[in-house]
This record gives structure tokens, C-alpha cells and sequence, in this order.
């Protein structure tokens, strides 16, 4: 009974993951103890310390490159990167989570499970929203920098859970129109369910290829595994469908309309911003270690999707009339564009990773002013409820109005910057047909943007124009940096083109 | 790899297919029918079974909540079996990372009953 | 040709960045004070103009000092922009010759027209508004010609076009505005994609998007046949495509003149002189690109070519001032697509033609604002006549810029325009004569329909008088309110309420200043510049010995003056009594044809519109319904249930699922197939 070796742990490495998650465990805690009054203050504090003292840690290990747990995690240059932009992103959308000027109570209620229009539910209308959602949302963060960092199969899968489980409770939580808010956080837990078989089944299909389930060992395994290639093909298509649910691509999107549109606006905009860059950390994690030496077999089917997602998603968001949909496909699109990123591999990994932080930070912008427009019903999302804003609100418009420039890709907005950046490397990479499908679908998505826009300006203002209410200082700090960041990475990117030429490639070995 | 040395356990899926097969089939034909009351109740671990309607409805979403709590601690167990097993190899590091397993379950023990999950009504 | 430096910038030049920050500063000081600066906000807009003009005279004066052998091309390096792997781009900025006139152009007749606006915008509310876009433009453009590699220059491209999208739909309150806005941001947006892949692509191939070393590559690669004359054929045509959208050619020349309901002051300096010439500037500025390949070259002429014929064609049936201008500017930025696809000496030529416009159009353009102004808005020809008595000043320019686009010697179209018709003639082979033939035609077409738009407008009966006086028009003006729903009607209908105007008057001095100025550069410009600006030019474009000749400078000169006489007198003669105010009806297909735009519009539609939106609603449909809609939907079609289709709602978890089970299988046969095949 001897021979079990325990693994060497590198606490240093782990450290910002092990602070967020224990920050979380407190805040249960909190919950469980603290009284009702003071909850909410404890915990902004807390998720915003751990956050803060989570992203300090990851700082302080920017040069670390080392494979820990016996494998299971793997801090490499993207993957500190990555864990850094899912932190940031995480606290600046805890700003929109944590308004509570907009909506009395903020925009959670307290109990989800109440059946809509019940007696309960309607009786929680006047109560303060629920606590619980930050240290769900610091579970759901510190699963995806998890996510980020996984050095095998199985970790990974852990993590996916672990960010996945918090988010389909969040989306059920919303103040306003309760019905559509459980009916998506059931469609996206069941759904993500459905996906995480595929992902799970994957793995194992990968393991009776490699014999392991750690990303170097199937990367090894290629070379040296007597098993049928089949194994491999297969394996790599179910685990590739896991991961492209999350990241919304095409055939897989069809949770993001109705989920975006039902969960509440915060979670929402969590789910744009820090889904998304966990999501696609993965998947460039997985395809540039485990499975870079069989690109041949998958890059073909994996552009494909890249340009049904570019082609479908720009599309479908023309069609859009609900502002939070329209939102939800250009999400898909920009998944789209991102996987150009992964199918050109090494030579793409910065950009890609640029991309996400500037999208992050748009699509976060976007989302808040989204919680602004109101009236007596909450948010008023439908687009033609919005027509004739800028007569009245000509500041909110004028900001929305530069967010839909930056996501159109208009030059002096990190959209221009982020999308030459990687279209230039996947062209560099030879993806030249990807590069084309995606310049003109970003010409097609132009058009709902511009929408909007003219929507905004040019219409005649509606019946009943929705007022843009005035937010707390969190919502308007989120607003200032969303439009702030889209500006800053439009004019002078170069200082984070710089951090994440410096992350350098995943670490394979 | 050859194919041959799965026979034995495709012979074995076809006799327990065809086996379930038989005793579903012959069992209402050679089976004695003397019906009581206790018989016709649906079986629910030998208490009063819950009354519902014909044809199902809704219960309370509080038996779902026990189940819940239920698998969280049997899982717990689950993960005690083998580190007691290994306890010797483990040693301490084993007896640390166990203790925190358990105080992390125990965490969300305690917000499920400081905030009245295990109470009934 | 030897390979392409750029000496650092030195003295004055190196701040040559303040050209492009002061009006964007300034226009950031107009938006973000927003009405506090309603007072003095316009003067801020024109006080930032004239500081950049003053700063290019002064660099261009420096740029002159340096004598014959100095290399006349000073760069400077601001910043590294985006820097990722092997790319690398910095914003730099270039000042060269063509970039001198080109910045004194912008700045100059920017400055003029910015003066202009001060009094033609005086009435309205938005003013401050309209000029901190209209700054925002002026800064968007200057970086446009400063840059020193294709982004810097795509950014400002795309800076001038978002710039445009918003001032031609400042009357926002207009549908037609907002609809014009929208389009030429959409066709803008179609020829940004052949810009963009034309980047992509010289970055794929010589590894940077600097001007220099893109240039040095394709001379290298001449020399060496190191990239393949594909490559370098695709880089032409998409930067071509996106020269096309930008400059209102063919195919992508309908958002021009819808662009005209904007404000006056914009068509002047946006669709007129500056922004919509950027085409131009970009193949001229790309001369090393198209020099290395025939056909692209070609392309460019035959495009050129075909717009001015379009242009003058349908020039002669529009009954809009604005539209007329609008439709002889495409025509005129034909000519000079022309030229610059004529490659060798014609460069130069394109460019003096494209300042010479610059000062012509503008002022015809400012003029044609003076009539409206005067005349309440009205902008239908049909319904001006014998102002000359009214506004004089305005009369006087305006047929100064009219007699310098049509070519009459001495103004400046002759010295400008002549010189294209006969490079054009002097092409090798027979393609010689059928540009040269095209470019001629053109003139006389020119002349025609610059004679009828000047006649309507000054001379002839005045028939804009109230219903009593004009007696007998009275029912055929009622009878023009229902002619007038045609595609142009829109802005046109915004003054036909009934109300005539009863005293036209001439627009006040800060309106008629820029104009005066204007018509003296119409008048001395073309032969100032026919040889100095040739000259000075010869640093960008090389020296070009005169080759091949089919006809002499004299045969082209006395032709082309002969048909541009012929078209004014037919236009005299047609014209001088009036014409009915009513649409008469079309009696041929061409005067049909060109009603409608030479159905240009309709070509769009049934070309790119319909299957868009077709695939839409196809997309849209899938979607919602997913796998289990098409299923249902086809077993629905062979039933013929009605009841079954109404089960096809949208949005059931269940369809989802299928459809991401579909998607899986279909990924998982695709890489199982890849895997064995």
C-alpha cells in the first residue's frame, strides 16, 4: 500500500484560485450567520476584497510557468492571463450585480423557486433581493479561472461544473418577468446538462485513445497510441462539442437568445463578458496543447463551425428586435470571430486573447446601459421601445451609440483594433477563407448596430418612451469603463498587446 | 485488438437480456394473483405512501431538497471509503485534505440549516 | 523606379500631428460642452479650421525650401499602435508632395466652406452639432492623407465616413435623411471590406502595412517575380472596391447622390471636394501597386470611364439642383479614376483635376445653397428661373464654377480636363479611342446638362411666382404635388406645401465671401496648377516621358472645345424658354432608364437586398423552430394540417436539444470522416 506518490503542490500557483474560493466559502457563511441587515455589505466587500486580493495574487505570479497537482492544473503565461481578465471582467460586472438604486432590492429576487405569480412570488416583489448571488458568483468565477488553468480532462470538467452550476441558479433569479428568467435558467441547465455529456463522454473516448486524461499525455498519445484513430476523432468531437456550447458556436447557440433575454441584465452581462473568456480559454488551451499535432484532422471542421457561427450569428441579429437578443447573437458572432482565433492556433493565441478582453469590456458597457432603459415593467428591452431615446437622453445615447460603433468594428474603438489584430494573425496563419467570411459578416453585422443607432437618434420617440433612470456611482463606474476601455484599446492597445505577447504560448510540455 | 475476446461479454449482455426478457413475460401467467390492500400501494420504503391523484401532480419541492442534502452527504461518504482504506500511504497530508473536504461540506451545512433548509414546514 | 524612402521629419514638420489634433480637439471641446458652447461654438469650428490651414501652408512652405535633390517625403513616427507577432503598425504620419496639396486643399476649402456654414446654418438649432462633426470630418480626413502605412489611412476612411453617415442625417427629422445616412454608411461599409482584405492581404504577403516597405516590396518583387502576379492583381482590385465606395463609382455609386439631404455645406466639402475624392487619393498614393499590374490598371480605367458616362447620363434627366451636382460629381470623379488608371503622367493629371473640382464644385455647390436659401429650400429647377436679377454674386460665381467644369478656356476645367481627354486618347491599342471617345462624349454631356441646370436656375422667365401672376402655371403646380412621389420626391416635397416664394434675395456676406473666393480659384486654378502642381508632384509619381500618340494636343483641344460648344448651345437653345413644370412623360427607355438612376437602385435590391433578406428569414425560421420545426414542418407540408403547423411553436427545450444532437452528429461523422477519408 506504499506505492501511492503524493503529488508536489505548488500552493503559490494556486493561490488566486484558492482565495476566491475560500472568499466564497465565507461568504456561505455570511449567509448562514450574519444578520439580515448587514449581509449586503459584508458581502460587496468580501467578493470584491477576495476578487481584488485574487487578481494581487495573480500579479504577483505573472512570470510563473509550472505544472502543479500532479498534473491537474497547469499556470502557464495565457492561463495567468486569462484568469487575470476573467477576475477583472468579474469585478466590474459585480458593479451591475450589486446596484440596488435601479430596482428596489436590486435586480434579484429573493427566492427563485417561488412558481411565477404565485402568492410568494408576488409578496417577494417588495422585498430586498438575495445575498447568496455573490458568493455564487465568486464560485462561478473561481470555477472559470479553474477552467483556465486545467492541466487534464477531468479538472477541467470539474471546473466547468463548478462555474456552470452557479450560473443556471443565477439566471433564474431576475426581479422582472419571472416566468422567462426560470424558463432560462431551466433551458440552459438542462441544455448545459445535455453538453456537459457530451464533453464527459469525450473524455472518456480520450482515455481509451491516450490512456490519460491529462492534455500533454493526449498530446504524446497521438504519436504513440496504438489505438484506432477513431477513439481520437471521436473523443475530440465530443469534448469539442462541450466546450462550443459554452462559447455559443453555431450549432450549439441555440440557448444564448433565450437565456441572455431572460436571466437578469447583470448575470447577463457576466455571462458575455466571463463565459466567454473562460470558455474559449479552454478551448484554446485544449487545441493548442492536447491536440495541435492532429490539427490537420480537426481544423477543417472546426473552421466550418467558425463560419456557420460568423454567418448565423451576424445574420440572425439583423432579424433581432429585443435589444438583449440582438446582443445574444452578436455574442455568437463574435464566438464566431474567436474561433478563427482557435483554428489558427500558436499564432493566433494573443490576439485571441486581446479580443476577449476587449469585447469583454464592450459587451459589459453594452449590458449596463441596457439595465438603464425603464419603465413601470423594469427594463424596456424591446427595440422599438427605445426609438426617439437621444431626443431626451442625448448623453446615454451618445455612449450607446459609441459601444455599437466599437462592436461594428469602426476605427478608435478597441472592436477595429481587436478584430485587425486577429484577423491579421489568422491570416498570417493561413486562414485567409476564415478572414474573408469574417470581414464580410462583420460588414453584415454592422447593420443592427447601426439599427440601433439610428433607432436611438432618428426615430420619432414612441407612445411611451422608457426613461433612462439615473444609477448609482457601480453602474456608472461599469459604463465609464466598458466605454473608457472600448476607447483607450482603440487608440493606444499597444501596452496590453504588449502583456500578452509576454504570456507567450501555452505551456506544453 | 481482436474482436474475440469480447464474446464472452456480448454472451453474457444477450443471456441477462433474454433473462429479464423470460421473468417479465412468464411471471403474470404462472404467478398466483391474490390481491390485498398493501399490495396494490405503491411501495415508498414501508411507510404510508404520500396520497396523490390518479395520474400524478405536483408535491412539495421539499422532498427534493432532502434528496438533495441526501446525496451530498453520501457522496461525502463515498470519498471517506477509500481514504480510510489508504489511510496508512496517505498520512497526514491525507488527514489534512479530508479535513477540509469535510469542513467545506460542513459549510454548506450550516447555510442550509441556519437558514431553515432542514426544517420541515 | 528606385526604392521608396521616407527621410525623418525635421523643424516645423515633426508637429505635424497638430494638423489632424487641433479640429479633433476641437470637436471634442463642441460635443462635451454641449449647449454651453451654443454661442461661440461655430467660431471655435472655424477658428480650429484655419489654424490647420495656416500650420499646412507653413509646412508645405518648408517642404518647397527643400531644393532639387533633398528627399522631399518627411515621416514621423508617433507611436507604436497595434503591435502582435509579426505585425506591426504605428501611427505615423507622412508629408509629402501629394500630401501638401492635398492638405491645403482640405484645409483651405474646408476653411472657406466651414465660413460659409457659419451663415447658412445660422437659423438652425444644432449648429454647435454640426460643426463639431463637421470638425470631426476635417480631422478624419487630414489623418486619411497624413498616414504613413494603409491603417492609418483605413482609419481615417473610416473616420470620414462615419463623419458623412452623421451629417447626412443631421436633419434627422427627415425619413429621407435617415434613410440616405443609413445607405451610404451600408454601401460604405461593402467597398470598407475590399479595403480591409486588401491589408489583410499585403500584410500576408510582405509582412507590413507601411507605405515604404509595402511599395519596396512589390518593386522587389517585379524585379525578382518573388509574389505572384494573382497577388498583386487581388491587392488592386480590392483596393479598388473600397477606392469605388468611397468615391461614388460604379457599382457603388447610388449612396452618392442620395447623400444630398444633408445640409448644403456638406455636399460641398464631403461629397464634392474632399472626402469623396479619397478614391482617388488611394489609387494615386497605391501607384506602385498598379503600375506592376495591366489589368488592374485597366479596370480602373474602364470603371472611370463607364461612371462618367453614367453620371452625365443620368445628370441630364434630374430636376434637383443638389441631384445635377450630385451626379456631375460622380461623372467628374470618373474623369479622374480615369486618369489615375492611366497610369504614368495622367497621376499628376488626375490630381490637378481633383483640386481644380475641389475649387469648382464647391463653390457651385455653395451656390446652388445660396438659391435655396434665398428661394426658401426650394431645390427643384423647374421652379427657379430669371434669378440672375436677385442674387447677382451668387449668379456670377455660380457661372464662373459653370463655365470652369464645363472646360471653357481659360477657366480651369479646360487646363484639367483637356489633358485627361487626351492621355485617355493616347492609350495604347484601340482602347485608346473607346476611352478617349468616352471621355469626349462626356464633356459634350457635361456642357448639356451644366447649361440646362445653369439656364433653369438664372435665366428665362422666373417661374416661381405666387399662383396669380404665374396665371397659367397654376394648375400644373397643383398638378406636380402628385408627379412628385418619385424617388427623389421626398426632399423636394418638404417645400411643395403650396407656398410659392414672393421675394428671392441674396444670401448675406459671410455666405457670399467663400463664394467669391471660390470662383476666383475656379477661375486662376487650373492654369496655376497645370504646370507647377505637375511639377511638383514629379517627386510621387517620377518623371514620365510622352510616349505613343494617336492625336496631338491640338486635335483633342479643338475637339473637345467644339463638342463642349455644341452641348451649350443645344442646351441654350432647348432650355432658354423655360420648361414645363410638370414631368413630362418619358417618351424612350434610355430618358426612363435615366429617371430612375439607370435602375441602379433596383440592380441593388434584386442583387444584394432580396437574397439577404431571403436568407434571413430563411435563418430566422431554422432557428426558431430548429431541426424539429423543418421535420414537423415537411411532415405538416405532406399532412397539409393546419393544426400541426400551429404546434410549431418556438423556444421548446426539446427542439434545442435536437438540434444540438444534429450538430453533434454532424461534427462527429465530419471529424470521423476527415479522420478515415
Amino acid at each position: 500500500m506504499n506505492d501511492i506518490q503524493l503529488p508536489a503542490i505548488d500552493y503559490a500557483a494556486l493561490l488566486p484560485m484558492l482565495i476566491v474560493f475560500g472568499a466564497a466559502c465565507v461568504g456561505i457563511l455570511v449567509e448562514a450567520f450574519a444578520p439580515r441587515g448587514w449581509r449586503f455589505v459584508i458581502q460587496v466587500s468580501l467578493t470584491i476584497g477576495g476578487l481584488v486580493a485574487g487578481l494581487v495574487a495573480i500579479i504577483v505570479n505573472r512570470d510563473l510557468e509550472i505544472t502543479t497537482i500532479g498534473g491537474a492544473v497547469t499556470v502557464d503565461g495565457p492561463g495567468l492571463f486569462l484568469q487575470g481578465a476573467i477576475i477583472i471582467l468579474g469585478i466590474v460586472s459585480l458593479g451591475l450585480i450589486a446596484e440596488r438604486r435601479l430596482e428596489r432590492g436590486g435586480p434579484f429576487v429573493a427566492e427563485a423557486a417561488h412558481a411565477a405569480n404565485s402568492d410568494g412570488d408576488k409578496r417577494q416583489e417588495r422585498e430586498p433581493g438575495a445575498t447568496e448571488v455573490f458568493p455564487l458568483t465568486l464560485f462561478a468565477i473561481a470555477g472559470m479561472m479553474l477552467f483556465c488553468v486545467s492541466g487534464d480532462l477531468l479538472t477541467m470538467f470539474v471546473a466547468l461544473e463548478v462555474f456552470s452550476l452557479p450560473l443556471y441558479l443565477l439566471c433564474g433569479l431576475a426581479r422582472r418577468r419571472r416566468l422567462i428568467s426560470q424558463e432560462a435558467a431551466l433551458k440552459y441547465f438542462l441544455l448545459g446538462a445535455f453538453a456537459s455529456a457530451f464533453f464527459l463522454y469525450g473524455v472518456a473516448l480520450l482515455y481509451g485513445y491516450a490512456g490519460t486524461v491529462s492534455l500533454t499525455g493526449i498530446r504524446e498519445g497521438v504519436l504513440q497510441s496504438e489505438q484506432s484513430g477513431i477513439l481520437l476523432a471521436a473523443g475530440l468531437a465530443l469534448l469539442a462539442i462541450g466546450l462550443l456550447f459554452k462559447a455559443a458556436a453555431v450549432p450549439f447557440h441555440v440557448w444564448t437568445p433565450d437565456v441572455y433575454q431572460g436571466a437578469p441584465t447583470p448575470v447577463t452581462a457576466l455571462m458575455a463578458a466571463c463565459t466567454k473568456a473562460a470558455a474559449f480559454g479552454g478551448l484554446l488551451r485544449v487545441f493548442n496543447v492536447a491536440f495541435e499535432t492532429t490539427a490537420w484532422d480537426w481544423q477543417p471542421v472546426l473552421a466550418t463551425v467558425a463560419i456557420l457561427t460568423m454567418v448565423v450569428g451576424s445574420i440572425l441579429a439583423v432579424a433581432q428586435t429585443d435589444i438583449k437578443r440582438l446582443l445574444a447573437y452578436s455574442s455568437v458572432a463574435n464566438a464566431g470571430y474567436l474561433l478563427v482565433g482557435v483554428v489558427s492556433l500558436n499564432g493566433a493565441v494573443g490576439s485571441s486573447l486581446f479580443y476577449l478582453i476587449a469585447y469583454g469590456f464592450s459587451v459589459l458597457g453594452a449590458f449596463a446601459m441596457v439595465t438603464l432603459v425603464r419603465d413601470s415593467e423594469g427594463e424596456a428591452t424591446h427595440l422599438s421601445r427605445w426609438a426617439g431615446l437621444g431626443k431626451g437622453s442625448p448623453l446615454f445615447s451618445a455612449l450607446f451609440t459609441f459601444l455599437m460603433l466599437g462592436f461594428a468594428g469602426i476605427p478608435l474603438t478597441s472592436g477595429f483594433t481587436s478584430k485587425f489584430a486577429l484577423f491579421s494573425s489568422a491570416w498570417d496563419s493561413d486562414q485567409s477563407v476564415l478572414v474573408i467570411v469574417g470581414v464580410l459578416s462583420s460588414v453584415v453585422l454592422a447593420f443592427p448596430y447601426l439599427k440601433v443607432v439610428v433607432l436611438l437618434w432618428l426615430n420619432p420617440p414612441g407612445e411611451e418612451t422608457p426613461t433612462v433612470s439615473v444609477p448609482s456611482m457601480l453602474t456608472r463606474a461599469v459604463i465609464f469603463a466598458g466605454v473608457a476601455v472600448t476607447f483607450v484599446l482603440g487608440v493606444a492597445p499597444s501596452f496590453l498587446l504588449d502583456i500578452v505577447a509576454d504570456a507567450g504560448p501555452f505551456l506544453a510540455k | 485488438m481482436s474482436l474475440s475476446q469480447w464474446v464472452p461479454l456480448v454472451v453474457l449482455f444477450t443471456l441477462a437480456t433474454l433473462f429479464a426478457l423470460f421473468s417479465v413475460t412468464i411471471a403474470p401467467y404462472i404467478g398466483p394473483r391474490r390481491y390485498n390492500k398493501a399490495k396494490l400501494e405503491a411501495y415508498e420504503c414501508g411507510i404510508e405512501p404520500t396520497p396523490t391523484p390518479p395520474g400524478g401532480s405536483r408535491f412539495p419541492v421539499k422532498f427534493y431538497l432532502t434528496a438533495m442534502l441526501f446525496i451530498i452527504f453520501d457522496i461525502e461518504i463515498v470519498f471517506l471509503y477509500p481514504w480510510a482504506v489508504a489511510f496508512d500511504s496517505l498520512g497526514m497530508f491525507g488527514f489534512v485534505e479530508m479535513l477540509l473536504f469535510i469542513v467545506t461540506v460542513f459549510v454548506a451545512y450550516t447555510y442550509v440549516w441556519r437558514r431553515g433548509g432542514l426544517d420541515w414546514d | 523606379m528606385d526604392s521608396i524612402t521616407y527621410a525623418p521629419a525635421t523643424g516645423a514638420l515633426s508637429s505635424m500631428w497638430l494638423l489632424v489634433a487641433i479640429p479633433a480637439l476641437s470637436a471634442t471641446v463642441l460635443l462635451l460642452l454641449g449647449r454651453r458652447a451654443d454661442k461661440w461654438g461655430h467660431w471655435l469650428g472655424v477658428a480650429s479650421v484655419l489654424a490647420s490651414f495656416v500650420l499646412g501652408v507653413t509646412y508645405f512652405l518648408q517642404l518647397r525650401g527643400i531644393d532639387g535633390t533633398g528627399n522631399k517625403s518627411l515621416s514621423v513616427d508617433l507611436f507604436e499602435f497595434i503591435h502582435i507577432g509579426d505585425l506591426n503598425v504605428s501611427v505615423g504620419l507622412l508629408f509629402d508632395p501629394l500630401t501638401a496639396v492635398f492638405v491645403l486643399l482640405i484645409t483651405g476649402v474646408g476653411f472657406l466652406i466651414h465660413l460659409y456654414a457659419v451663415g447658412y446654418m445660422s437659423h438652425d438649432p444644432g449648429r454647435r452639432r454640426f460643426f463639431a462633426y463637421f470638425n470631426l470630418f476635417v480631422a478624419a480626413m487630414l489623418l486619411l492623407v497624413l498616414g504613413d502605412n494603409y491603417v492609418m489611412l483605413y482609419a481615417g476612411w473610416e473616420g470620414v465616413g462615419l463623419a458623412s453617415y452623421l451629417l447626412i442625417s443631421f436633419w434627422s427629422d427627415r425619413p429621407a435623411a435617415a434613410t440616405a445616412g443609413k445607405k451610404a454608411f451600408l454601401i460604405n461599409r461593402v467597398g470598407d471590406v475590399g479595403f480591409a482584405l486588401a491589408i489583410f492581404l499585403m500584410f500576408a504577403t510582405f509582412g507590413t502595412t507601411n507605405y515604404a516597405d509595402v511599395f519596396n516590396g512589390v518593386l522587389a518583387s517585379e524585379a525578382g517575380q518573388t509574389v505572384s502576379a494573382g497577388v498583386l492583381l487581388a491587392m488592386g482590385l480590392l483596393l479598388l472596391l473600397g477606392a469605388c465606395g468611397k468615391s461614388g463609382q460604379f457599382p457603388l455609386q447610388t449612396w452618392l447622390p442620395d447623400a444630398m439631404e444633408g445640409p448644403t455645406p456638406v455636399s460641398a466639402l464631403i461629397h464634392a471636394a474632399t472626402m469623396v475624392t479619397a478614391g482617388v487619393y488611394m489609387i494615386a498614393r497605391s501607384q506602385v501597386i498598379f503600375n506592376a499590374n495591366e489589368t488592374a490598371q485597366t479596370v480602373v480605367v474602364s470603371i472611370g470611364a463607364l461612371t462618367l458616362l453614367i453620371g452625365c447620363v443620368i445628370g441630364c434627366a434630374k430636376d434637383g439642383i443638389k441631384r445635377v451636382l450630385a451626379y456631375s460629381t460622380v461623372s467628374q470623379i470618373g474623369y479622374m479614376f480615369l486618369a489615375v488608371g492611366l497610369g504614368g503622367g495622367a497621376y499628376a493629371l488626375g490630381i490637378i483635376h481633383l483640386l481644380a473640382h475641389g475649387f469648382f464644385k464647391a463653390g457651385l455647390f455653395l451656390g446652388a445653397g445660396s438659391v435655396m436659401h434665398g428661394m426658401k429650400d426650394q431645390e427643384d429647377i423647374r421652379r427657379f428661373g430669371g434669378l440672375w436679377k436677385y442674387m447677382r454674386i451668387t449668379w456670377a460665381t455660380f457661372g464662373l464654377g459653370y463655365l470652369a467644369i464645363i472646360g471653357i478656356p481659360p477657366l480651369s476645367g479646360f487646363f484639367t480636363k483637356d489633358p485627361i481627354i487626351l492621355a485617355a486618347f493616347n492609350r495604347e491599342g484601340w482602347t485608346g479611342w473607346l476611352f478617349g471617345s468616352a471621355a469626349l462624349l462626356g464633356a459634350g454631356l457635361t456642357a448639356f446638362y451644366m447649361t440646362r441646370l445653369f439656364v433653369l436656375t438664372f435665366h428665362g422667365r422666373p417661374r416661381w411666382q405666387k399662383e396669380g401672376e404665374g396665371g397659367a402655371h397654376a394648375a400644373s403646380a397643383t398638378d406636380a404635388h402628385g408627379a412628385h412621389a418619385d424617388a427623389h420626391g421626398a426632399a423636394i416635397a418638404r417645400t411643395e406645401d403650396g407656398r410659392d416664394i414672393q421675394h428671392p434675395h441674396e444670401s448675406p456676406w459671410i455666405m457670399t465671401v467663400p463664394l467669391m473666393l471660390l470662383a476666383v480659384g475656379s477661375v486662376a486654378a487650373g492654369w496655376l496648377m497645370s504646370t507647377s502642381v505637375v511639377d511638383w508632384l514629379t517627386p510621387v509619381f517620377g518623371e514620365h516621358e510622352e510616349g505613343h500618340a494617336h492625336l496631338t494636343h491640338t486635335q483633342v483641344t479643338i475637339a473637345t472645345v467644339a463638342v463642349t460648344v455644341l452641348g451649350v448651345a443645344l442646351g441654350y437653345l432647348l432650355f432658354r424658354g423655360g420648361t414645363s413644370l410638370v414631368e413630362q412623360p418619358a417618351r424612350t427607355h434610355l430618358v426612363r432608364a435615366a429617371r430612375n438612376n439607370l435602375y441602379a437602385d433596383r440592380f441593388n435590391e434584386l442583387v444584394f437586398e432580396l437574397p439577404g433578406r431571403l436568407l434571413t428569414r430563411a435563418l430566422v425560421w431554422v432557428d426558431n423552430r430548429g431541426v424539429d420545426g423543418i421535420v414537423n414542418g415537411l411532415a405538416a407540408a405532406f399532412g397539409g394540417g393546419s393544426g400541426r403547423l400551429r404546434r410549431l411553436q418556438t423556444g421548446y427545450v426539446r427542439t434545442y436539444a435536437l438540434s444540438i444532437l444534429s450538430g453533434a452528429f454532424l461534427i462527429v461523422a465530419a471529424l470521423l470522416a476527415v479522420r478515415l477519408g
